[in-house]
């Protein structure tokens, strides 16, 4: 060992250059591993958009279909059950939609583009179990509501907008997804109108 | 002395030949990734010309249609002939059993086609087609000698004939392979018809290796880091072993 | 933190285990440009290990899914074409720096007493990365994965007597098939690794109980200061990490050059007929191992007998583990050795790459006579080494290293 003088300043600061550049070496190093775990070109795929052919639906009927791997239902509500729709205000947890659970263009009483058509992902909130439809027969969970879904798992309920009733387990109404008109009878689920 | 060995070793070592056959010499393939409008025809001839027998079964329409720029729209329309979304992979509606009965093997899948016989390969094949009226087709080729194809793209090339010319090898008269000649009824000229396969061969290579450009791309960058850090390693070696000198 | 450094020395022996190999391990000072490849290996091993992991989360095992998964790894998985071609380029520089990290046991007699073992671990790594390397080549089943296997198991068929039975058994089907593939997988990918990863571990072990050699070929710790410290040494950390970190900035500079550049190696890191399915009913024109076999499959092919050329073979990786005790000489390094050890070992390397180059090219009856003469200096080095080291004419040995 030699007995030179040691320049510590010029040592520190090697030290640390060395350090902070090759700490941002590792970080772009680990890019690739972790970006790996995004969805791939495959899911993707299959995840993309679905075409829904509503032309056939009859009122009071509910169409599935799979989105992502997730059940979206297409329900076609009768005027009846629109109109009860407004007066169970103070029966739910979120009535007014405020909870980001569906896009901008379906923050109405409806949740919906067409007052008509509901279209919402049928998976409660709870823990991802898909509600029942109960089209007539609703009465029996809650009183004077003839039309809603009521989750088999844990008792959630939910009205024909998707809406939470309050004193279940599910914290959050139903999720509505990115869905618009192609043409009058067609829906595509998935994309928002004018998103590539 | 090590560099003799190894300048006489690197003497020794040939490159490598792959690839079906024939000793024909093989043409230059100067294609170029970053054209897009080659790429783009060389799609649209894929789709046209091969695509009803050869798939290219493991690359997505879409992704082609983002690298090449091609709008999702246009592609729907004009180049996805079976009807699937353009987020599936490119697979043809030929099955195996159809193709092995009618060109007595399978047609081979075409996506690495340009990893596995080069582009020089593919560019001449396309253009060595000749007439043979001994072969099912009517047809031979030159450096896949009695290739089970059709000469698909006649239509364009017109009809090819090999054209031989006699000279004296060894004292011997020998007919010699000098090219091939279109006897002109296709629709496009000789010239034509080698930038329409320079373009095929393009879009061969993209597809084989679709990230290759992005790959050299970003190799700069690393590259150009991992200098950077070198220095800067070197200089902190240097600083703590002034202790030790 | 002091105290819970303390906290944990009190169960586990953390800083003494960091002194004994890193912080207070007595580096010989005059390491050269050949001591950075036994470093550079370990990180190679790290890539390999954390690449091929992450490769087994899209990779798909089976005779119908292997090749096209591979290709959705190269296409449809972000990222996945730079964690295959780290894979795949960082196996041939696996061969690359371990072939330089032996060449430097080899010229300064880093094998010999008291070093045998850290040898033999060393040659063990060696082996069970040849098997590593070879079933990891299976796995894209493409042409030569499939044909290059189907050459290397029938080897297994030269044996007397139950050599048909055991090829069979390695494959578990009449031919290579499925079944082949998922045993490969599941060696590749836990049982040799889980292998490798110990023997490295002992491999360093070893090192650090005798302690390094050096260029010179003499004992740092016979020429020890009052407090016991090797005159000559000076502590691992920081100078050899400092050192090592710079040598490892400048190998991943080369890595990525040909990773991002030329990850087919022109043809020899990825051979081509391998971007080609595997097809049972159709062998490529020609058959050539990936470069890192072709010393030793030039052997082979080298003997005009199925059996004898199999021995041969076999014989030329036994050899160097005995090693230690065919050189019977005291003195270490190559720069105190006689004139004919040096000329030994540059016939031997002359001999090592020519026959590696030969491996690649098809035979034919010229090259294959060249294959004989350089099979034959191959093992004659062995064979004069144990003849002149007994006796042989050595210069001086130094008291310290030399700068």
């Amino acid at each position: 060992m030699s007995n030179a003088p040691v320049d510590a300043g010029r040592r520190r600061f090697l030290t640390w250059t060395t350090a902070v550049v090759g700490g941002v070496g590792a970080t772009f190093a680990a890019v690739p591993f972790i970006s790996s775990w995004n969805p791939s070109a495959k899911a993707k795929a299959a995840g993309a958009p679905v075409e829904v052919d509503v032309s056939k639906i009859e009122p009071g009927q509910l169409l599935r279909v799979e989105w992502r791997g997730k059940p979206v239902w297409v329900v076609s509500r009768p005027q009846s059950v629109l109109d009860n729709l407004n007066t169970l205000g103070d029966k739910l947890r979120d009535p007014d939609s405020e909870e980001p659970q569906q896009p901008e263009y379906t923050v109405n009483v409806h949740r919906s583009i067409k007052p008509e058509l509901f279209i919402g992902v049928g998976l409660c909130t709870h823990l991802g179990c898909s509600p029942t439809y109960l089209p007539g027969s609703f009465g029996e969970q809650v009183q004077g509501v003839e039309y809603g879904f009521f989750c088999p798992c844990h008792g959630s309920k939910f009205d024909m907008a998707g809406r939470v009733f309050q004193s279940v387990p599910a914290p959050l109404n139903l999720v509505v997804p990115p869905h618009h008109y192609v043409d009058e009878t067609t829906i595509l689920v998935g994309l928002d109108q004018g998103e590539a | 002395m090590m560099k003799n060995v190894f300048l006489a070793l690197a003497l020794l070592v040939p490159s490598l030949t792959f690839g079906a056959g024939g000793n024909v010499h093989l043409d230059k393939a100067n294609y170029d990734l970053t054209d897009n409008a080659s790429l783009q025809n060389g799609a649209k001839l894929f789709m046209n010309y091969c695509f009803g027998c050869h798939s290219t079964q493991y690359q997505r329409y879409n992704r082609v249609a983002e690298d090449l720029g091609i709008p999702v729209k246009l592609m729907e329309e004009n180049l996805i002939f079976t009807g699937v979304k353009p987020g599936e992979l490119m697979e043809n509606a030929i099955q195996e059993d159809d193709a092995a009965k009618w060109f007595g093997a399978p047609a081979p899948d075409l996506t690495l086609v340009a990893r596995v016989r080069g582009a020089d390969w593919v560019y001449t094949y396309l253009r060595t087609f000749y007439v043979d009226e001994t072969r099912p087709f009517g047809v031979n080729n030159k450096v896949f000698p009695s290739v089970g194809m059709p000469h698909v793209l006649q239509e364009l090339q017109g009809v090819p004939n090999a054209v031989y010319e006699t000279r004296m090898i060894d004292g011997e008269e020998q007919q010699i392979y000098v090219g091939i000649e279109s006897d002109g009824s296709g629709e496009m000229s000789d010239d034509e018809y080698d930038h329409a396969v320079l373009d095929l061969v393009n879009f061969l290579v993209y597809s084989a290796e679709p990230i290759q450009l992005e790959r050299k791309r970003l190799g700069y960058w690393v590259l150009g880091f991992l200098f950077i850090f070198f220095i800067i390693s070197y200089l902190l070696k240097k600083e703590y072993w002034r202790d030790v000198h | 933190m002091k105290a819970l450094i303390g906290w944990i020395d009190e169960r586990i022996p953390l800083t003494k285990t960091y002194n004994k190999h890193v912080g207070q391990y007595p580096t010989p000072k005059n390491f050269n440009f050949w001591y950075i490849f036994g470093f550079i290996a370990m990180v190679v091993l790290v890539n390999q290990i954390l690449t091929g992991i992450w490769l087994t989360m899209n990779y798909n095992p089976s005779g119908d899914g292997a090749f096209a998964s591979i290709e959705y790894i190269m296409r449809d998985v972000e990222y996945g074409w730079l964690l295959r071609y780290m894979h795949s380029t960082g196996a041939s520089a696996f061969f690359v720096v371990i072939y330089l990290h032996m060449y430097r046991g080899l010229i300064y007699g880093s094998y010999q007493k008291p070093r045998e073992l850290i040898w033999l671990f060393g040659m063990l790594i060696f082996l069970v990365l040849m098997a590593e390397a070879f079933m990891g080549y299976l796995l894209p089943w493409g042409q030569m994965s499939y044909w290059g296997a189907q050459v290397i198991i029938s080897l297994f068929g030269a044996i007397p007597v139950i050599g048909d039975d055991l090829t069979l058994w390695i494959r578990g089907d009449y031919v290579i098939s499925g079944a082949t593939l998922n045993r490969f997988f599941a060696l590749h990918v836990i049982a040799l690794p889980l292998v490798l990863v110990m023997l490295v571990f002992l491999h360093i072990v070893a090192l650090h109980e005798v302690g390094s050699n050096n260029p010179d070929g003499i004992e740092i710790k016979e020429n020890k200061d009052e407090n016991g410290w090797p005159k000559d040494g000076i502590p691992f950390h920081p100078y050899f990490t400092v050192k090592d970190l710079a040598a490892i900035v400048g190998f991943l500079f080369f890595f990525c050059w040909v990773m991002f550049f030329f990850p087919d190696g022109g043809g020899y890191f990825l051979e081509k007929p391998n971007f080609e399915a595997a097809n049972p009913l159709k062998t490529p024109d020609h058959i050539a191992p990936v470069w890192y076999f072709t010393p030793f499959y030039a052997i082979l092919r080298a003997v005009p007998d199925k059996l004898l050329g199999v021995v041969m073979m076999g014989l030329s990786i036994a050899v160097l583990f005995v090693l230690p005790w065919l050189d019977r000489c005291k003195v270490k390094s190559i720069r105190y050795r006689s004139t004919i050890h040096k000329l030994n070992i540059a016939q031997f390397v002359i001999c090592f790459i020519i026959l590696g180059v030969l491996g690649v090219l098809p035979s034919t009856p010229a090259l294959t006579l060249l294959a004989q003469i350089t099979s034959f200096g191959y093992f004659a080095y062995f064979l004069l080494l144990w003849i002149y080291s007994k006796n042989e004419k050595t210069k001086p040995l130094p008291d310290r290293v030399t700068k």
